[in-house]
């Protein structure tokens, strides 16, 4: 699917930079011991932004939840309607989530529960974004 | 006099508060609303502002106060359904021109402050305390609240409007661009709609309780006939179509499992109501409704979207607020009136209240009963935005009317109207007021 190009931003750079050399990376706090995802300026238990750093995770995950998105916002997206946009979470931490095309899946029939990988796919700019694809 | 965000301070959003230190003291006694309309057809006389201070004089009005003794004015200054003017588009200098101007030409058009709305309403010259309550109208409820109560203001009144341009929402912007930021990435590249989070908390509901999107259907209807007996709403003005179940199940998605009906139609409109001291209400045109507290969440989901663990774990939390600040049990609730827009997370509003013993996971198969006005358990006698259009007010206009004896069509009969809460918007992060008949 043809998603948007990515301009890395000050807060996120090191989360694009480590998807172009095909690594998964999540923000963390030290001191709380704690992912946290979307990145955030400092962290949303101590508030502090002195603990925070990148680590690079497995990869694995399973699905959580999906839905099936019929009426996209986001143009470049609406030719490939309807699609699904799938939630996972990450083995290293079920609370961390993110969201996923799951390619190779056809629309609406997600196998929630079932495991999932990390793959990288490459946007409009040629920015590589993590995807995930099922493994079982 | 510009006013500012009122501070975090006036919000009642800890558990362990006791009870609400002005427990009936503030009372709300005028309404009023403008007309509706889909989109703004450019003219002066529709735009946002005109609308707002239309609703104002209305609220006055109703309540039957003189002007220069209203002495306080809390408003939500973001007036946008979703639609904001476009940079490209000429300003509409016709609509600009017919009122007096602050220094932001889109003021009273796509936004609105405080400073615009006094400088075209010259008869408000006793406002002396001002505050923002940002996003809904269950914001600046809370901060009228508050403000009456500590004696900030004691005549004050409460605005929240909105605009709606043309085209479709949510499609320019960031949206339509071929490459975006990297922290709007995070979540933009999947292209998942407004309504695409409650679908799946409701997916999630459904997986975990056994119920259908079907399920759905008697409330839809029932938010559908209630909206049409809300004069004052979008459908009741300007179409005047029963939603069926058919009409309901047929619609197309927009996130499965959230289909076009699910979500609320975006729409123009302003609401005010006039917020006062229970002793000054005593003379006012319309009988005063109490306010016994008002509660605010502002939990925030560990990450990208609220798991419905979340969501009901965080709707019991507030409920505990809402009964302790008040007083009051979930016996005492006459009607459910909690916010719908979108219509899939109705339930867990309810489920987090309680409303007549639900339990989590009950909501859909409450709904297959009589959840009528004239039963015995009403659910959302406002009908909410699935009744009158995006709002997020309607909840809040219908509590007091019923309270008041005055909803018209839709006073409920199968109960007697005595003790109400009203809020929203999201079951994860909302404002909520709870309105009584009587100040005790």
């Amino acid at each position: 699917m043809a998603k948007q190009g990515v301009v890395p931003d000050e807060l996120t750079a090191p989360f694009w930079e480590a998807a172009n050399r095909s690594q998964l990376v999540i923000q963390k706090c030290g001191p709380c011991d704690r992912l946290q995802h979307p990145p955030e300026p400092s962290c949303g238990v101590c508030e502090s932004d002195r603990g925070l750093f990148w680590e690079e995770v497995s990869g694995k995950g399973i699905i959580y939840n999906y839905g099936v998105v019929h009426d996209c916002p986001v143009r470049l997206l609406q030719d490939d309607q309807p699609f699904n946009v799938a939630v996972v979470m990450l083995d290293e931490d079920p609370g961390i989530q993110m969201y996923s095309h799951l390619p190779g899946t056809a629309a609406d029939e997600v196998p929630v529960g079932a495991k999932v990988r990390v793959v990288f796919e490459k946007t409009d700019n040629g920015q590589l974004v993590p995807e995930w694809e099922v493994t079982c | 006099m510009a006013a500012k965000n009122a501070p975090t301070s006036m919000y009642r959003n800890e558990e362990g508060l006791g009870v609400w230190e002005h427990r009936g003291k503030v009372a709300a006694v005028g309404v009023g609303h403008s007309p509706t309309a889909r989109r703004w057809d450019e003219r002066p006389e529709t735009s946002v502002g005109a609308w707002s201070i239309l609703a104002l004089r209305r609220a006055i009005e109703d309540a039957g106060v003189p002007p220069e003794e209203v002495d306080g004015l809390v408003i939500v200054p973001v007036t946008t359904t979703g639609a904001f003017w476009p940079d490209d588009k000429p300003l509409p200098m016709d609509a600009i021109n017919a009122f007096n101007q602050t220094d932001d030409p889109l003021d009273g058009i796509a936004k609105l402050s405080d400073e615009w709305l006094l400088k075209n309403m010259p008869e408000l010259t006793g406002v002396k305390y001002t505050a923002y309550g940002p996003v809904c109208m269950s914001n600046a409820l809370n901060v009228a609240a508050q403000a009456v109560g500590e004696g900030l203001t004691n005549t004050c009144l409460v605005l929240k409007a909105w605009h709606n341009l043309e085209g479709r929402y949510y499609q320019g912007g960031k949206n339509a661009a071929n490459a975006i930021d990297g922290t709007s990435a995070m979540k933009n590249l999947w292209g998942a709609p407004a309504c695409y989070g409650t679908a799946l908390q409701f997916a999630e509901y459904c997986r975990k309780y056994g119920k259908t999107h079907e399920m759905m259907s008697p409330f839809m209807s029932n938010s559908r006939r209630n909206g049409l007996m809300f004069p004052e709403g979008y459908w009741s003005q300007h179409r005047p179509e029963v939603l069926n179940s058919e009409d309901y199940e047929l619609a197309r998605w927009i996130a499965k499992p959230a289909n076009l009906f699910d979500n609320d139609i975006p729409i123009m409109v302003a609401a005010a109501y006039l917020f006062t001291t229970a002793e000054r209400a005593k003379d006012m045109r319309q009988k005063p409704v109490y306010i016994l507290s008002h509660a605010s969440s502002e939990t925030k989901p560990r990450s990208m979207t609220p798991t419905l663990d979340e969501v009901e774990a965080d709707t019991v939390r507030t409920s505990r607020m809402i009964y302790e600040g008040a007083g009051i049990k979930a016996s005492d609730l006459s009607f459910e009136n909690m916010y719908d827009g979108f219509t899939l997370f109705h339930q867990f509003h309810i489920e987090g209240l309680g409303y007549r013993g639900i339990k989590p996971g009950e909501a859909l198969d409450f709904y297959q009963g009589d959840i009528s006005i004239e039963g015995p358990n009403p659910v959302s006698p406002s009908g909410g935005n699935i009744g009158s259009g995006r709002s997020r007010f309607w909840m809040h206009t219908d509590c007091i009317q019923q309270l008041q004896g005055r909803a018209g069509a839709r006073q409920v009969t199968g109960v007697k109207p005595e003790i109400a809460v009203s809020g929203g918007p999201m079951p994860l992060g909302g404002n909520y007021t709870v309105w009584s008949a009587t100040p005790d």
